[in-house]
């Protein structure tokens, strides 16, 4: 078997979201406003900067990024 | 409705001259039966004025609408001046390529940081008060020291330097206070002094805010040019403090005004936060709303057809008092709960420094309540001097006993 690529899982967790709309911005690949809350477009993904951009530009810090295969935080800094 | 202009006129904005903090009732009316209208600023090209919260929340989180567009065009303005560029005129991805790079400072866990140290800067404040004695100046006692002491050391600007900027960045939220003149005088000295502080950190690199942003350009030069990064330091520097100030006086001034509601947040400190949301939502703290967004394509609001290319203006303080949101919107009830106002605007451009207020205003209150029990106006309320010609209303002076 070879060794699973690099996966990063996305969450926003709705009841922090204030829906600003920053990561739809920042990372328009990765989220949506979906009746004003941010949701994820798509999970896992592969590492990506603009995740963590993402994460760390969230006003209320709703959005968090793990490691998909042993879910440490990658974002926002700890 | 009760004016006389002729149909499809556009009426005079903002409505009124700025009277304390209550909000022109005319905002309700509109919000009722006309919840789009076309308004006319002193400057500028007319615009659709959007009253109800739904709208406004639709203008400023839509990527259908843009404030780059305002670029080059003849903004909708109460200052003789067009301000334009930096990073209020930018969309997405320009905007996110700055914005990006100063949010990470300004989060949530960074900002809890930064609570010791200015609950430390307050109760020093209050320390100072009561050693004089009543009565002070609650503005230039505390509301203004508190902010820009708290602004300073997060962005890394020497404490010494403090009363140089202090003059200067009025210019940002001046609209007619000043003259064409000393603005452009102010904001040359404010860039001059910002681009001395970093050179100062491409010599001798630092670990706050103007140094983490050197170090972030000259690592990767696309990220920054240095008049963007100039311009963004000076922004961050006036208007990280000028609403924070003027908010801290607000604030208490609608607590001492409101006795009953005082009463309540006494017995209970713990609603603290949730008063600063509530006086968030019920405060309305710009003297009338700007900075349009333009449609990128025709769409339909309220009913009313806005088409491309035509500036919209959302009005925030209006948007809070929405009856179809918030119940008795025009009470002020500090057991609200953290309800979902929007005093620090929404989508791209929400204020980035906005966990950084909500925490500073609630050490300010908190601090205040805590040490000054017997807190009071220590003159009339009539008497109250309010500033003018700023984009935000506020006191000149806060005369308080205790």
């Amino acid at each position: 078997m070879s060794a699973p690529e690099a996966a990063w899982r996305l969450a926003v967790d709705p009841d922090t979201c204030i829906g600003s709309g920053m990561c739809a911005g920042i990372a328009p690949a990765l989220f949506a406003l979906d009746d004003g809350i941010s949701v994820p477009l798509r999970t896992p993904i592969a590492p990506d900067q603009a995740a963590i951009d993402a994460a760390e530009s969230c006003p209320v810090e709703a959005i968090i990024v793990r490691d998909a295969a042993d879910g440490h935080v990658v974002a926002p800094e700890q | 409705m009760t004016d006389t202009r002729q149909l499809g006129a556009a009426r005079r904005y903002p409505f009124s001259e700025p009277d304390r903090l209550n909000l022109d009732p005319l905002y309700a009316e509109l919000r009722r039966e006309e919840p789009v209208t076309r308004v006319r600023l002193p400057y500028g090209e007319e615009a659709w004025l959007a009253t109800r919260y739904q709208d406004v929340k639709v203008v400023l989180g839509d990527p259908r609408f843009s404030r780059a567009l305002s670029v080059g065009r003849d903004e909708p303005r109460t200052s003789p001046q067009q301000i334009g560029g930096g990073i209020l005129s930018m969309d997405p991805p320009d905007h996110s390529r700055l914005r990006r790079l100063v949010a990470k400072a300004f989060t949530a866990r960074r900002v809890e940081q930064l609570r010791p140290a200015t609950t430390a800067i307050a109760d020093e404040l209050v320390d100072a008060m009561a050693a004089a004695g009543p009565p002070a100046d609650l503005v230039e006692a505390f509301s203004t020291p508190l902010p820009v002491r708290v602004i300073c050391m997060l962005l890394g600007v020497p404490p010494t330097d403090q009363h140089l900027f202090r003059t200067w960045s009025e210019a940002i939220i001046s609209t007619t206070s000043l003259s064409q003149e000393t603005i452009v005088g102010y904001l040359g000295s404010l860039h001059a002094y910002m681009a001395g502080l970093i050179a100062q950190r491409r010599e001798t690199p630092t670990d706050d805010l103007i140094g983490a942003m050197v170090q972030a350009r000259d690592e990767d030069n696309d990220r920054l040019t240095e008049q963007e990064m100039v311009e963004l330091a000076a922004g961050l520097l006036a208007a990280g403090h000028e609403t924070t100030v003027t908010q801290i006086s607000n604030f208490m001034y609608v607590l001492l005004t409101h006795p009953e509601q005082l009463a309540v947040l006494r017995a209970r400190p713990e609603l603290v936060p949730d008063a600063v949301e509530e006086l968030m939502r019920y405060v309305p703290l710009g003297a009338a709303s700007a900075f349009a967004r333009y449609a990128t394509e025709d769409l339909e609001l309220s009913g009313v057809r806005i088409r491309a290319g035509e500036p919209v203006i959302a009005a925030l303080s209006s948007a809070n008092r929405d009856a179809a949101v918030f119940e008795e919107p025009d009470r002020l009830d500090l057991t609200r709960g953290a309800g979902p106002h929007i005093g620090f605007g929404h989508g791209v451009h929400h204020c980035l420094g906005a966990q950084l207020a909500r925490m500073e205003l609630q050490v300010a209150l908190g601090t205040l309540l805590r040490r000054l029990p017997g807190l009071a106006l220590a003159v009339d309320d009539k008497e109250l001097p309010w500033k003018s010609g700023l984009l935000v209303r506020g006191l000149r002076s806060l005369p308080v006993t205790w």
